[in-house]
């Protein structure tokens, strides 16, 4: 045990399972965990993901922000090795995802959309019966499930059906079913959606944790806030393509002034106010219930909009998110 | 405290998955899962026959036996029907398992789809459930043979052999079978299988009187069914009166719709699966 380097994240990256592809990037010890060129999938005649390129870095959690039918799911499933490309190029973990389909899943994680728990059997024998398509040994095993239940904070349910556990609690309980095999690299698909406010926190708690242990996390979400929380990187997907890409403050940068005026009117005069307010921002935004106006001095705005003789039923000055971003590059909100 | 204490060394792992083959795991969940619910399918495999024999075969029987039983083949109808009651058991299990849990595992449990996701692939989830669907038909009819005996109803030393016989009953339809449920959306078209296929075959392929007792043409048809090769097979070794060709001729019928079905099914699990 004492030989073991200290963090696990030195096992990822050193240890037998670590990702194999550091020859490409000459000093970057770390290498890519994910590479895709091109990427294409295609469902008949319709193109569900179209020719997108990214790179996953070893240890970074990246996202894809993006909203429902954006193509997120279905690179996700490519990336899992559950669905076969129709073009362009992909690398997970340095291997073939046609061809290495099974050697690549026994060193990913995966939380699907929609949970694939057996809703009949216990939370304990859900996550060992999962260790076991791994072909992880018994005893190893039974350990390995004791560890996870305190991380999924589900010890206390452990010998109870998953039939009538909460949304949040199931969530936990599939996050640590992907966790059952010390994968490198895990992928989160909406790993929150649905779940209300205080599961998620406690959801993005073990997440942090997972990353700070140096596992590379791919999470999709539609919502802003946890991408700016757990991405380091992140693309924003719209109808299968990457619209764009980077950390979420050089996304918010580049897309998007600091501050934000939000304004509300009686819902019929938000055409007419923004545009006779449209000049006092660098853009606004007229959504069906309130009016956004980019700015970077958002006191002095919302300053200058009231004395225009403007009088908003509600004002507030906000920084810029990334559901601004979002909205400027699609024209859409991200949930709707 | 960190979160990857124990990783299992990669290596030492590694070398215990070659030893348990991939179908085998998929196949260790249904066992495991089973352990844990059988409680709800002790009826089918248990109860269900008993009843079946004590009820028609000795109430019923009594009162055939005390006609002529010259139309049963000069035995007893117990005896008569005992074996066709076997194969017929052996397919209904074997149909039971290959529909809904086929349906669970792909929509409902989802269970096919997180051995999907764990490094096994579509022809092990197929294989691993196959294999798990004929232990359920083999636990049926072993039990079912049991009961036979304690009924006195096996004359025969072939009998032994009507217990291979009745599994590969089951796996002629459990094959064909899941190909099918695999391309289904709901499992309305289960029930259409049952009303359709499985109860008038169940009826009518010489289970519980011999086909020379139908309409002309019907005889042919339902000397043609899959079920009547079961019931031949399994009633002439279990009264040892089969001829050898005979024998294999049933018996490769139901081994060319197994091996029909696997085909099929590999074909139907893959496209419902990788999309
Ligand atoms: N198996 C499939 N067959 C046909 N179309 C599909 C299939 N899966 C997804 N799609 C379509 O592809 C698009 C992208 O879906 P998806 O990847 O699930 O998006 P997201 O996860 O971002 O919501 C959607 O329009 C969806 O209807
Ligand atoms: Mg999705």
């Amino acid at each position: 045990m004492s030989q073991r380097p200290r963090g696990p994240s030195d096992s990822f990256r050193h240890g037998p399972l670590a990702v194999s592809t550091s020859d490409e990037g000459a000093g970057d010890s770390a290498g890519t965990a994910v590479q895709a060129q091109g990427l294409t999938k295609r469902f008949g005649e319709f193109t569900a993901v179209d020719a997108v390129d990214f790179d996953i870095e070893v240890g970074e959690a990246f996202g894809f922000l993006g909203a429902n039918g954006a193509g997120k799911t279905s690179t996700m499933r490519m990336i899992a090795c559950l669905s076969p490309i129709s073009g362009g190029t992909l690398q997970v973990l340095g291997l073939d995802p046609m061809r290495d389909g099974p050697q690549i899943r026994s060193r990913i994680g995966l939380v699907p959309q929609d949970d694939t728990l057996d809703l009949e059997l216990t939370v304990r024998d859900n996550l060992y019966l999962y260790g076991r398509y791994f072909g992880l040994p018994r005893k190893q095993l039974r350990e390995r499930v004791e560890e996870l239940l305190e991380f999924a904070r589900l010890t206390e349910r452990a010998d109870q059906r998953v039939d009538p556990l909460s949304g949040g609690m199931r969530r936990r309980l599939t996050i640590a079913r992907a966790l059952v095999s010390s994968p490198s690299l895990v992928i989160l698909d909406e790993p929150t959606t649905g779940l209300d406010p205080q599961a998620r926190h406690l959801l993005w708690d073990r997440l942090y944790r997972l990353k700070r242990e140096g596992v590379t996390l791919v999470i999709t979400t539609h919502y802003m806030d946890e991408a700016e929380q757990l991405c380091d990187r992140l693309v924003v997907m719209d109808a299968g393509r990457i619209a764009a890409a980077g950390s979420p403050s050089e996304l918010i940068e580049q897309w998007s002034t600091r501050e934000v005026v939000e304004l509300r009117f009686e819902p019929e005069g938000h055409q007419v106010h923004g545009e006779r307010l449209a000049d006092l921002a660098e853009r606004v935004e007229v959504l069906p219930d309130r009016l956004l106006l980019y700015t970077d001095q958002g006191d002095a705005t919302l300053d200058a909009v009231r004395s225009r003789g403007a009088s908003p039923i509600a004002a507030l000055v906000r920084r810029a998110t990334l559901e601004d971003v979002f909205l400027h590059l699609t024209g859409r909100s991200l949930v709707d | 405290m960190s979160f990857f204490p124990q990783l299992p060394s990669a290596v030492a792992t590694r070398q215990r998955r070659a030893r348990l083959s991939p179908a085998l795991r998929a196949y260790q969940y249904n066992l495991l899962a089973y352990k844990r619910t059988w409680r709800g399918s002790v009826t089918t495999t248990f109860l269900y026959p008993v009843l079946y024999l004590a009820a028609i075969g000795v109430g019923l029987g009594h009162l055939i036996d005390h006609g002529s039983n010259q139309a049963v083949g000069g035995v007893r109808y117990l005896w008569f029907l005992a074996p066709g009651l076997l194969a017929g058991t052996a397919m209904q299990i074997a149909t039971n398992e290959s529909t809904f849990p086929v349906m669970a595992g792909i929509k409902w449990l989802k269970t096919y789809l997180a051995m999907l996701a764990a490094p096994l692939e579509v022809t092990d989830v197929l294989y691993g459930h196959l294999a798990w669907i004929l232990t359920r038909v083999a636990l049926a009819s072993g039990v079912f043979l049991a009961v036979m005996a304690a009924f006195h109803t096996v004359p025969s030393g072939w009998a032994v052999l009507a217990f291979p016989a009745a599994v590969l009953t089951g796996a002629a339809f459990a094959a064909p079978v899941m190909a099918f449920s695999a391309t289904r959306e709901t499992d309305q078209s289960f029930v259409v299988l049952y009303r359709f296929g499985i109860v008038p075959l169940f009826l009518f392929s010489g289970t519980f009187f011999p086909v020379a007792q139908l309409p002309g043409w019907l005889q042919v048809v339902a000397r043609c069914t899959p079920l009547y090769q079961g019931v031949t097979l399994c009633r002439g070794l279990v009264l040892g009166h089969l001829g050898g060709w005979d024998a294999l001729g049933h018996a490769g019928y139901l081994l060319a719709m197994l091996v029909g079905g696997v085909l099929a099914a590999r074909v139907t699990y893959r496209r419902r699966l990788v999309q």
